[in-house]
């Protein structure tokens, strides 16, 4: 199952590029208090996905090999400035973790297959918790948008 | 005569279960005056705590001179308390009230005549509008405005300029109360009614000091505990506060939990009621959805893991659920314990899903109570000068936006409705970057207010923002200000406010404002008037020019919503009794509670919200919602405890906590300029533990510092009933003093230590949960200032001694009725 253990390696590193990210953005966004406090508690979250997924890569293994079409995303090491700089920010962190969910969503079609009812409990939460952080971002970006755009300096 | 800074609730009047709650008339009459020299007495409700006490104003020669209560109206039955009884009417008369606009010019605050003051207002308006549009203005209210003044608002934001930047204080007090509502049960509305008290057999007060903030309602509950069947209470408060001790004197449980764990505890109650069984099964199952999820959410929370977060015994987590889940029928009160702590909202949903899981809402003595801590900031909330659309509607529902804009005659893009109305802390956050550029703060101080005092002060003083206060005094906000305007206070304008209770009360005018103030109303529309904003037709957007007219404007906004005023009138208001609404031709006296028929405002084409994940704020959307199909049920909603964002540390080593005294109102504006409540309470305190004092080498009436990682403040210790490890603070001292003696004036504002972090879903900010250090500075020159009475009594009393008695109050009538009245709703009229 070469595919299988390239999306459990492509979950687990996606998490924690997201969780990382949201680290960074929360705190270079701390001024805005609940940014800094909601980023740190997602960022749990995806370690939490990360925890619960370590089993199962060691059921399957965690490819991590040289292939050239492998799905990516780059991290966010560091926040932009400003009103507009939290908007793009939002934005790129909602595309991390659409990334995230969009693997769960398709290990857990390889758990159905496979039969295997801890990978898809793991799968299956971890694609509802991933919903709730993107909700979030959804939230937080529609409310900062008409300001950023409009009126900010 | 009875002194009511020593005889704090008055004298008791006990009664049985299930009958009316006898009538008792307390008055008040400034010194050297008596009742045959009154001229005259002019309805009113009193505006010093939020219980919303029917209410007569004493005129004599044109001046307010005292206060008598209602004995017919149904929320006080003749009481008042010593906040309203001392502290309604002498600010009206003070020496320093503003009496006319002040500009600044060359940095200082001048006086200038109205046509200037509100000419510099529009020109700035106007120039921004063209600049940056209608995102640049934001509105900072109060939850002391009437409701006439905060629909006007409302309709001059939204409709007129067309900016979400509107909220009021009442994020800081009540947002909680009205979040968990929607939440809970679709809209806001409070479910039960004070009538519950006289019905219930237990009665659970979270995180509400009750005693000192609404004393006329514990009055009411102290004459159930203390007479034949009382109920048991059950208090969660980290101070040993009157509660604590009723709770301890009923056979009820004290729990205090450590400060910013309250919804660890809460799981912990439901997940007892879960698993002894003690839930109505058919109940939650027609009339709730979401019992699952709630169960999983639930299940981890032990009692013996609740006691290893609360810090309390887990045989007291037994014994509170068993009371609750044993009890026939259960009131629940919230205030800032939850509202300003750590998942306010998460916790005070909490207490709903309690009443559901026992199918207990909707029935006398069966209720809960989420209280707020100002007069009108009911009204803030219904009229939407908080932000939210008038009428409980819903942004995201463009049926109600639609309502709105046929009503005003608008266009819809006009209404903002695109995203949650924008909440005090941000709205402060966009002054600071100046991305608001036009602020206006009415009836309220969040220089002394609002957490991290001193950011706040940076933020109203920069260039960055144009600012206008408008106040009845020059207080530590309108000292900032660019335009300061001066208003006509409580008994010198007419207007509506409605309680915590639903009671709508009609408060008339009884004298003429000083010097050149005017009302809020009138500076409102006088500030419209100048702008010209028109509806699609070219009409003035705002049709009316009286109180009574803006009134029967609102009227309209709330037909077809449950915050039905359509029944109500001016002259209705002027019967023996304020109303509790809805009030319509289904219920043409008013209504006692909600739910009655356990029928909930969820519906998705009706709500008020589609919702929110409790734990981080992201909203529900309409689909979701729609496929939850809640028609009518209420929701089971939960979450899991997380810690609070600050915890102690080795260099902060204790839990910092806010709150107020039975003396003092917010920042002292009125109370602070009554005499008897001023000597009661003059100068701020902390509160600490006897084992912390000692610990840290503290005696009673020392100087101590006590630091946060954002400010300090130094002021004297009292050894007090706060819990160990805990440091209470009162937030009622900024750097106004009535007599100019404080010796710390400088150095005891209590939000100088707090920070700047909100609930996600309320966006209340949490004074409640701070990391803080105490050193002592010097050594006491006697006793702390702190009251002697309710929960800042002093730990331990000198060897042979008793407390020391506060100050005399001035001297007061009270007179209890031989017959009592009727009261038109009272469910103890069909009992007896």
């Amino acid at each position: 199952m070469p595919h299988l253990s390239t999306y459990v390696g492509l979950a687990d590193h996606s998490e924690q590029i997201l969780a990382d990210s949201l680290r960074a953005i929360g705190q270079g966004h701390a001024r805005a208090a609940d940014v800094f406090h909601t980023c740190h508690l997602l960022a749990e979250m995806s370690d939490q996905h990360r925890a619960d997924l370590a089993p199962m890569v060691q059921r399957y293994g965690e490819d991590d090999i040289e292939e050239p079409e492998r799905l990516h995303a780059e991290g966010l090491a560091q926040a932009r400035e400003g009103e507009i700089g939290l908007l793009r920010d939002l934005q790129d962190l909602h595309v991390l973790a659409t990334l995230v969910q969009t693997t769960w969503t398709v290990i857990a079609q390889g758990a159905q297959g496979l039969r295997d009812p801890d990978l898809l409990r793991v799968a299956t939460t971890a694609n509802a918790e991933t919903s709730r952080q993107l909700t979030w971002l959804s939230t937080r970006m529609k409310t900062a948008a008409p300001q950023a755009l409009i009126v900010a300096p | 005569m009875v002194d009511r800074i020593n005889d704090i609730w008055g004298e008791r009047t006990p009664h049985a279960r299930g009958t009316t709650w006898p009538a008792r008339v307390d008055q008040y009459l400034e010194d050297g005056i008596n009742e045959t020299q009154v001229d005259r007495w002019v309805q009113s409700a009193c505006l010093l705590c939020s219980n919303g006490c029917g209410a007569d104003i004493a005129v004599k020669d044109g001046r307010m001179v005292g206060i008598r209560g209602r004995a017919g109206d149904t929320v006080n039955h003749g009481r008042l308390g010593p906040k309203g009884l001392y502290g309604s009417t002498p600010w009206a008369s003070s020496p320093d009230r503003l009496t006319r606009p002040l500009i600044r010019q060359d940095g200082r605050l001048v006086e200038t005549d109205w046509e200037t003051a509100m000419g510099r207002i529009v020109e700035v308006s106007k120039g921004l509008l063209e600049q940056k549009g209608p995102l640049s203005h934001g509105f900072y209210t109060s939850g002391q405005l009437f409701l006439e003044e905060y629909y006007t608002l409302a309709v001059i934001g939204k409709a007129g300029l067309g900016t979400p930047h509107m909220d009021g204080n009442t994020r800081l007090c009540t947002a909680t109360s009205a979040a968990a509502f929607k939440e809970s049960f679709g809209a806001d509305g409070q479910p039960g009614s004070y009538t519950d008290i006289e019905h219930c057999d237990a009665i659970f007060l979270f995180g509400h000091n009750m005693p000192e903030t609404q004393t006329v309602l514990w009055a009411r509950i102290l004459d159930r505990t203390r007479g034949e069947d009382p109920p048991r209470i059950v208090c969660v408060d980290p101070r040993r506060t009157m509660v604590a001790l009723e709770a301890e004197r009923t056979g009820g449980v004290h729990l205090a939990p450590r400060v910013g764990t309250n919804l660890a505890l809460m799981n912990g109650l439901t997940r007892e009621l879960l698993a002894n069984g003690w839930i109505d099964e058919a109940w939650v199952q027609a009339h709730t959805i979401g019992l699952d999820a709630l169960r999983a959410t639930v299940e981890p929370y032990t009692a013996e893991e609740v006691a290893r977060i609360c810090g309390v015994e887990a045989d007291d987590v037994r014994r509170a659920a068993r009371i609750f889940g044993e009890s026939n029928a259960v009131l629940s009160t919230v205030l800032q314990g939850f509202y300003q702590s750590h998942q306010a909202t998460a916790a005070s949903v909490a207490v709903h899903n309690l009443h559901l899981l026992r199918g207990q809402i909707g029935r006398p003595g069966s209720g809960v109570l989420q209280m707020n801590g100002q007069p009108t900031a009911q009204n803030n909330r219904e009229c939407g000068a908080d932000g939210d659309l008038p009428g409980f509607r819903n942004w995201d529902n463009p049926a109600h936006v639609q309502q709105l804009a046929d009503l005003w005659n608008v266009d819809t893009m006009t209404i903002p409705h695109w995203a949650p109305p924008t909440h005090a802390m941000q709205l402060m956050s966009y002054a600071e970057t100046g991305s608001i550029g036009f602020l206006w703060i009415s009836a309220t101080n969040p220089a002394v207010s609002m957490p991290e005092s001193a950011r706040i002060r940076k933020i109203l003083e920069g260039d960055q923002c144009f600012v206008i206060v408008q106040d009845l005094f020059l207080t530590e906000t309108a000292e900032l200000a660019d335009v300061v305007l001066p208003a006509a206070g409580w008994g010198e304008k007419t207007g509506c406010f409605t309680n915590v209770n639903r009671t709508v009360h009609l408060s008339e005018k009884a004298v003429e404002p000083p010097g050149e103030a005017r009302s809020d109303l009138d500076i409102f529309l006088a500030y419209a008037d100048a702008m010209g904003f028109t509806d699609n037709d070219g009409a003035p957007l705002i049709g009316w020019r009286t109180a009574e007219e803006a009134f029967n404007a609102w009227r309209e906004a709330t037909r077809g919503r449950p915050v039905d005023y359509t029944g109500l009138s001016y002259d209705k208001l002027r019967g023996p009794s304020g109303i509790p609404w809805p009030v319509n031709d289904e219920h043409p006296d008013g209504t006692d509670r909600l739910y009655a028929d356990a029928v909930f405002p969820t519906d998705t084409d009706t709500c008020e919200t589609y919702g929110h994940d409790l734990l981080t704020g992201g909203a529900v959307t309409e689909q979701e919602h729609r496929a939850l199909a809640p028609a009518g049920r209420a929701f089971l909603k939960g979450a899991d405890y997380t810690p609070p964002h600050e915890e102690p540390s080795e260099d902060y080593p204790l839990r910092y906590t806010t709150g107020r005294t039975v003396y003092q109102f917010h920042t002292r504006t009125k109370t602070g300029r009554a005499r008897s409540l001023h000597q009661a309470a003059p100068d701020a305190w902390v509160e600490l533990s006897q084992v912390d004092a000692d610990r840290l080498d503290i005696a009673e009436g020392d100087w101590v510092r006590v630091e946060s990682p954002r400010g300090s403040l130094e002021v004297r210790a009292r050894i007090g009933q706060v819990m160990q490890g805990a440091v209470f603070a009162p937030f009622h001292y900024g750097h106004w003093d009535p007599d100019g003696l404080a010796a710390d004036a400088e150095h005891r504002l209590a939000n100088e230590l707090t920070m700047t972090v909100w609930d996600p879903v309320s966006k209340q900010p949490y004074f409640k949960t701070a990391a803080c250090r105490v050193t002592k500075i010097r050594d006491r020159e006697g006793p702390s200032p702190a009251p002697t009475t309710a929960a800042s009594a002093p730990a331990s009393v000198p060897a042979g001694g008793q407390a020391p008695a506060p100050p005399t109050g001035a001297p007061t009538t009270s007179q209890v009725l031989g017959t009592t009245p009727t009261y038109a709703l009272d469910p103890s009229n069909r009992r007896s």
